[in-house]
């Protein structure tokens, strides 16, 4: 490229760059908000509405709030009981699969074996009902059906490739100096990983958490088979309840609500994190 | 292995800092990063890899009933059942295709036209993002059963809203003809967002040289967006669309919640996986089930190796 295209362009870069943000544009992009956002606001509001009101769409978003919806439903012993489950599955299955996952992310980048670590993509392709059945049945066999740990286990079966999945990129994006700087003073490579590249992976690791918990969280089909009354999660306990919907809108609205504001503040508190997270490896094909 | 000879390992330690990486090092090294991938590895096959056999092997024979049951081989009768069932099979495998190729197309078109919306900075675009991320983290159960409130064929706010307008009540996830596009509907306001950030994410790597040439050279916005953004952004859409095509093939929990076992009365709604997931745990059809799940593997790896393919090949 010649001198003189280049003072052109480096003249021009700041019309570029800074478009005026035109009312059109934020027109479009309020529309865009208020399509995604409205839905899950009435759903919020309906928890908070009478079961005479829910069912009149006259009734907007200007209306005396009650709280009976939320105290029916915590009252209900069931919601409590699967929110606790939802919570200890969600819990335990991300920590056991970032605990076996982080270390083999962090083999995968740092000594790019990236075919070995591919083999765990395929977890994302296979259609998991595929997978269910032998689950059940060998499950079964050993009596575990029902059990949390049955649960555990196949919630970490998404957790793990997913935690590999954000975690390779992100050892792959922190410098490979630090560590052989620690090696050369004496640290093994297991040490390089444990005192160096593990503390700088933090954030990751806090990112593919979230992440690992929230798909859990919202797992159905797994606990939908693989649970009993006294270990079913809150999605399953949930779709029982659509049946009622009809004669408790309001109560359904406060359950589902209830279950939607970890998911919420998560996304709120975490937004830089979760969506580097989401996107992780897009970029690269 | 290590543990055997503690002494010798120690040993190799203490010469290695000393000395350049030497070959005791590298040995180290292997050891140790099989060490730390064995266990995710064991863990994922274990989970994947005897259930897929299973699977496999379940396809070939007559499994009805209780899981333990005797079975008896078949040969390839199931696939033949399943191949030539143009009552539920074939409907199935048509549905997945509409509903895929729908909601991936339109959450293609908007996602890139959002993307493009909010690719300069712009005051509140922590707010967006954020608002963005709520149809994608929020339980898919509870999606169903907000919108089957504001879809409430009679007292939804989307009929008051539609009367407001002048189009006539709908019946949406009670009618038999509508549900499937509604359900694609709800498909595309939920994973759009998804296909906004990741061509965001792909957008904010783009070099801007080639942008502003081709500003110079006079190009109008829609002639930069076409020849020059969209070429270069083209590996960032297609892994999307491969992410968004098997997580849409795959789809379940909206369509299982908002119209139950079977996809409704009329199965309109019934998807390969909906079907399969029906025959296995509503009627105990292990065989046959097994083998619609072998089509159905077979086709989403189908799937990503021609969408794998083309991109290969537009962006060598």
């Amino acid at each position: 490229m010649s001198t003189a295209t280049a003072t052109r362009t480096a003249a021009l870069r700041p019309v570029v760059r800074r478009t005026p943000w035109g009312p059109l544009r934020a027109l479009a992009i309020t529309l865009v908000c208020l399509v995604i956002v409205a839905p899950v606001v009435w759903m919020i509001a309906a928890g908070f509405k009478t079961n005479v009101q829910v069912t009149d769409p006259t009734v907007g978003l200007i209306f005396s709030p009650t709280l009976d919806n939320f105290r029916n439903v915590l009252a209900d012993g069931e919601i409590l009981r699967s929110m606790g489950n939802s919570a200890i599955v969600g819990v335990v299955s991300t920590v056991l699969a970032a605990v076996i996952a982080v270390p083999a992310a962090w083999a995968v980048g740092r000594f790019s074996m990236h075919r070995t670590g591919s083999l765990v993509l395929v977890a994302r392709i296979v259609p998991a009902i595929s997978l269910l059945v032998p689950w059940y049945y060998v499950f079964a066999q050993i009596g575990l059906v029902g059990s949390y740990t049955v649960l555990v286990l196949s919630h970490m079966f998404v957790a793990v490739p997913l935690i590999l999945w954000i975690m390779i990129g992100f050892f792959e994006g922190l410098p490979v100096e630090l560590e052989e700087a620690a090696r050369t003073d004496g640290l093994s490579a297991f040490g390089a990983f444990l005192r160096i590249a593990l503390p700088l992976a933090a954030p990751g690791t806090a990112t593919a958490a979230v992440l690992a918990f929230i798909s859990s969280w919202n797992n159905f089909m797994f606990a939908l088979i693989l649970s009993d009354e006294t270990t079913q999660t809150m999605p399953v306990t949930l779709f029982t309840f659509i049946s009622y919907a009809s004669t408790d809108w309001g109560g359904l609205m406060a359950a589902a609500t209830l279950m939607t504001v970890p998911v919420l503040l998560a996304a709120v508190f975490g937004q830089k994190y979760l969506v580097a997270g989401l996107t992780a490896g897009a970029t690269k094909g | 292995m290590s543990t055997t000879h503690p002494g010798r390992t120690s040993e190799r330690l203490s010469v290695a800092p000393a000395g350049k990486p030497s070959r005791t090092f590298e040995q180290q090294n292997r050891r140790l990063r099989w060490l730390m991938l064995t266990p995710a590895l064991g863990f994922v096959g274990l989970m994947i890899i005897f259930p897929l056999l299973f699977t496999l092997n379940l396809s070939f024979t007559d499994a009805f009933g209780a899981v333990n049951s005797g079975r008896r081989y078949l040969g390839l009768q199931n696939f033949a059942d399943a191949l030539s069932d143009n009552r539920r099979f074939w409907p199935a495998l048509g549905r997945t295709a509409v509903f895929t190729v729908g909601a991936v197309a339109l959450e293609t078109v908007f996602g890139l036209a959002i993307a493009m919306l909010m690719r300069k900075a712009f005051t509140g675009a922590r707010i967006v993002r954020t608002i963005l991320m709520v149809p994608l983290l929020a339980t898919p159960v509870a999606i169903g059963i907000l919108w089957l409130l504001i879809l409430d064929p009679t007292s939804g706010i989307a009929n008051e809203l539609l009367q407001g307008i002048g189009v006539p009540r709908q019946e949406f996830l009670g009618s038999v003809s509508q549900s499937l596009g509604v359900l694609m509907l709800i498909d595309v306001w939920q994973w759009t967002p998804m296909m906004t950030l990741l061509l965001l994410a792909g957008l904010s790597t783009l070099p801007e040289e080639p942008e502003e040439a081709a500003l110079v050279d006079g190009a109008s916005a829609w002639q930069r967006f076409r020849f020059v953004i969209l070429p270069m952004l083209s590996t960032t859409l297609l892994t999307a669309l491969v992410l968004r095509a098997v997580d849409a093939l795959k789809t379940f929990d909206i369509l299982y919640a908002t119209k139950g076992p079977g996809g409704g009365s009329d199965f309109e709604v019934e998807t390969l996986n909906v079907y399969a997931y029906g025959l296995t745990f509503d009627y105990q059809e292990y065989g046959l089930a097994a083998a619609v799940l072998v089509l159905f593997t077979l086709g989403i790896i189908g799937v990503v190796v021609v969408l794998r393919l083309r991109s290969g090949r537009t962006t060598s």
